[in-house]
């Protein structure tokens, strides 16, 4: 009797938080009909933030995955001075605030920034322009890779790297053919969770962005944008889109998971 | 405390096959019983259907002629001492024993004097006196053991349930603590029902042995009359080690098949017909070969125990195993044949009388 | 100095790629997380301590300061009781659906921030799905603190269950037998047996969930109202103040933050090493 009362009581909680912002998303997207949700698509503000998040995301996921990598070989096969320090540092930008990890760039590159002037004078644009999104963007997401991967690294040890070695393996060779291969399911899942992060990032973009439309609006502004100028169809159209781009990285890092089960099914 | 179970059935939720199929069981008071039996016989289910953990499907389980109806029913009377001891990680050994009485409604409750008192006593005659201030996780496995069995006593009870309680600890610890047990049952009056899948612990403490096999009780005796009579083979196979020698009964005489075992007499009650006999492999002996009858020829020496010699004979494709004493005397087993007139005789499976 | 770098560019393993990866590594979070974070610390003072000691009597920004962290302690807190419901009932209660439901509790985290934002206030605004029947019953939810408060549990509410559930599904079915069997009434066996091992996973859950919820914007905004003094959180005042060109100000207001959060997780940290003596092995 109380089983079912806390399965009703948490079927409604999920249904009330969890499942009612997505419905409202479509619901909201959908009001005029299908056809004149993707209508709002084809405005051009709105396709330029489209490609300026997607080569946002390609950038930042391509940097943060490289040296992300590498960073957590570092700190899973090496113990040296200061490792404890370099995992806290790596792990800070998942506790600051997305609107600090926006401002800090400001500091650095904003006209009354620490080298802003002087960029300026060589007609070099950070702030305020794409360079400045991207690395607002390459630091709230500097911390996925590594999170995912080291874990997974720690808990397989060494000895099939050491064997590797031994066998006279290279650097690049032991992390091509042995590691990589053995945590593919941690890469991918932090490759992944960093491009959702990338692909919906709004508190950091949005404070050295400049909100130019057309020019340095991501999707998540655009969004913005559009919901504060009363535009509800194109904004919740957009938002459905992002959410799903989002949503849809994150579920497919559970992709490995179903080809198993699948191919087990045919087995 | 007298413990009867009657018809008790269980099945699991989805299956037709039942875990329990009408058990009954009568526990004396201050008996100390083994429940015995391969895994998946339903000891494990017997044991936490009388503790009253398990809803069951039909019959009663009474404590003192009591019909028990659920845990609360029961709770502070049987003491249980879980296969993985179940301590309460956040709390100290001596907030563990003393769990049962810190929960005591106000009125009922000792005073904190009086249950530091009890936790006392409990740790000294567990023998672990300096331990109650360290947490579950610093203990050893034989240390959470005690402290399991201090914390089923601390409410008094006068029935202790123990599932499989030696199952994580090494075989010296083991030993010891098995005897120590048997000591506190005696000292402390209790009724106890051990579960163990080791017949030979089995056997080593208790009075009586239930043998368990499919979700029923096939016998039901004291550790002699089981090793005298066991009723099926698969009690007598799973008491220890035992060969087997099919043969026929004909007219008062058991023959067996194998031409290198000597026939011998069987009680007049048992029909004509074919039967096995089953033999512990240090009951069989050797004894002259009879005019005509196959000489034994190689028998290897594997290794001695206990005063036993151990040998292996390769027979028709079967290896059969038996002991014979090293008392200096040089057993020739040229020539001699096997005598297992010692041998328990079943047919179907069932002992026969 | 010189002698620490040494030695830190000596690998003390056969592995090849130490140098290699140190290097890189260092270059990676120098230029991307020290290089831009040193500026919180140094620019405050870079206009003088006067100018700091300005920025910090400002009246908005304490105003701010206390809706964020009243609003994420509030909304954490709340969270505390679902979600242990939800934890208990996809590790225990053998909830029809558990994958399912596994999947969506973590919705918040995947859902853009902006997403969620501009959702929310829909939702709750006087003729949404969910405002509507509130507002029927007095109760407004958007514009208003209570509207934070709503926001902050939705983003915060994956990091409440996800503390919780390993530590429930480490542990054994058989303690709550044990009380049982003890004489424990089901409130006793629940609160004695069930969330006092949780205590360490209920603070870890709360710490996370607060310090994200201290910093968080995006869903936060469309549906605040953004009063000043009112229902007017941190990060948005930052913003303000930089559309001020109030460089001083912003900064003021991000180092606070930066330094709350850290001292959230730190504290988070201590209390469950404290708690978790119990579970340090011999």
């Amino acid at each position: 009797m109380m089983r079912y009362g806390l399965w009703v009581a948490t079927w409604v909680f999920i249904l009330v938080v969890l499942v009612a912002p997505p419905a409202m998303v479509l619901s909201e997207a959908l009001k005029d009909g299908l056809g004149a949700a993707l209508a709002t698509l084809s405005d051009p503000d709105g396709q330029s933030a489209i490609w300026l998040t997607l080569r946002v995301t390609v950038v930042s996921v391509a940097v943060n995955t490289v040296f992300g990598v590498l960073a957590a070989w570092l700190l899973a096969c090496f113990r040296f001075r200061g490792r404890q320090a370099l995992l806290v540092l790596i792990e800070l930008p998942l506790s600051i605030s997305p609107v600090v990890s926006g401002l800090v760039w400001l500091l650095l590159f904003g006209a009354q920034g620490w080298f802003g002037p002087q960029l300026e004078r060589w007609n070099i644009h950070i702030a305020f322009a794409v360079p400045g999104i991207i690395l607002a963007t390459l630091f709230v997401t500097l911390p996925y890779v590594v999170r995912t991967l080291l874990p997974v690294m720690e808990l397989q040890g060494r000895d099939a790297e050491e064997a590797a070695v031994l066998a006279g393996a290279n650097f690049w060779q032991v992390l091509w053919h042995v590691t990589l291969p053995g945590v593919r399911g941690a890469l991918l899942s932090g490759v992944l969770l960093t491009t959702a992060r990338s692909l919906g990032e709004f508190g950091a973009v949005s404070v050295v962005s400049g909100h130019i439309p057309g020019e340095t609006e991501t999707m998540p502004l655009h969004i913005e944008n559009l919901y504060n100028g009363y535009q509800s169809v194109a904004a919740f159209t957009m938002a459905a889109l992002l959410g799903v781009m989002a949503m849809g990285a994150v579920l497919l890092r559970s992709a490995p998971e179903w080809i198993a089960r699948l191919r087990e099914k045919k087995a | 405390m007298s413990i009867e179970v009657s018809a008790l059935e269980r099945f699991a939720p989805g299956r037709r096959k039942p875990l329990l199929s009408k058990v009954s069981l009568d526990v004396p008071d201050s008996a100390f019983v083994a429940l015995v039996g391969p895994s998946g016989a339903g000891k494990t289910t017997l044991l936490r259907a009388i503790a009253g953990l398990d809803p069951y499907q039909g019959g009663t389980v009474s404590l003192d002629g009591q019909v028990m109806k659920d845990v609360s029913a029961r709770a502070g009377q049987v003491g249980f001492v879980f296969q993985n001891y179940a301590l309460f990680p956040h709390m100290t050994a001596a907030r563990n024993i003393a769990f049962g009485l810190d929960i005591l409604p106000a009125a009922r409750r000792p005073t904190r004097e009086r249950i530091n008192e009890r936790v006392r006593e409990l740790l000294e005659l567990m023998q672990i006196p300096d331990l109650g201030g360290a947490y579950p996780a610093r203990l050893s496995g034989g240390q959470r053991q005690r402290v399991a069995l201090a914390r089923a006593l601390a409410t008094g009870p006068r029935v202790l349930l123990l599932d499989e309680p030696f199952g994580a600890l090494d075989p010296i610890v083991r030993r010891s603590i098995r005897s120590w047990l048997r000591d506190l049952h005696d000292r402390l009056g209790l009724t106890t029902i051990l579960v163990t899948h080791d017949q030979e612990e089995a056997l080593d403490v208790a009075d009586r042995i239930v043998v368990m096999q499919d979700g029923q009780i096939v016998q039901d005796a004291s550790p002699v009359a089981l090793d005298r009579s066991p009723a099926t083979e698969f009690v007598m196979e799973f008491l220890g080690e035992a060969v087997s020698f099919p043969g026929d009964v004909r007219s008062g005489r058991m023959v067996p098949h194998d031409p290198l075992v000597q026939p011998f007499a069987v009680p007049e009650t048992v029909v004509d017909g074919s039967a096995v006999a089953m033999i512990r492999p240090y009951e069989i002996q050797l004894v002259p070969a009879q005019p005509g009858q196959e000489a034994l020829l190689k028998a290897a020496p594997r290794g001695a125990r206990n005063g036993y010699r151990h040998y292996v004979l390769n027979s028709a494709g079967h290896s059969i195993p038996f002991f014979l004493p090293q008392d200096g005397v040089d057993h020739a087993l040229e020539g001699a044949a096997l005598d297992v007139s010692r041998a328990r005789l079943f047919r179907d499976g069932l002992a026969c009388l | 100095m010189k002698q620490f770098f040494l030695a830190l560019l000596r690998s003390n393993r056969a592995l090849p790629g130490y140098r290699l990866s140190l290097i890189t590594t260092l270059l990676w979070a120098g230029l991307l997380i020290v290089l831009p974070l040193s500026t919180l610390l140094v620019r405050p003072w870079q206009d003088g301590v006067a100018a700091m000691l300005t920025a910090l009597r400002d009246g908005r920004m304490f105003a701010a300061l206390w809706t964020s962290f009243s609003c994420a302690a509030t909304a954490a807190a709340c969270n505390l009781p679902f979600g242990l419901m939800l934890a208990w009932a996809l590790v225990r209660g053998q909830l029809p659906g558990r994958h399912v439901a596994n999947a969506l509790i973590d919705l918040p985290l995947a859902l853009p921030t902006a997403v969620s934002g501009i959702t929310l206030a829909t939702l709750y605004s006087p003729n949404g799905w969910l405002g509507a029947p509130l507002s029927r019953l007095g109760i407004l939810v958007s514009y208003n603190r209570l509207g934070i408060v709503v926001a902050l549990m939705f983003v915060g509410l994956p990091f409440m269950v996800r503390a919780i559930e390993p530590v429930l599904r480490d542990l054994p079915h058989e303690l709550e037998e044990a009380a049982q069997l003890l004489g424990a009434k089901p409130w006793q066996v629940f609160t004695r047996v069930i969330v006092a091992p949780l205590l360490p996973a209920l603070v870890t859950g709360f710490g996370l969930a607060f310090a994200r919820g201290i910093g968080e914007y995006g869903s936060v905004i469309f549906i605040a109202g953004n009063q000043p003094f009112r229902s007017e959180i941190a990060p948005l005042l930052i913003v303000v103040r930089l559309q001020e060109f109030d460089y001083a100000g912003a900064t003021a207001i991000a180092l606070i933050l930066l330094v709350a959060s850290l001292l959230v997780l730190l504290l988070v940290g201590m209390m469950r090493k404290r708690l978790a003596l119990w579970s340090e092995r011999a």
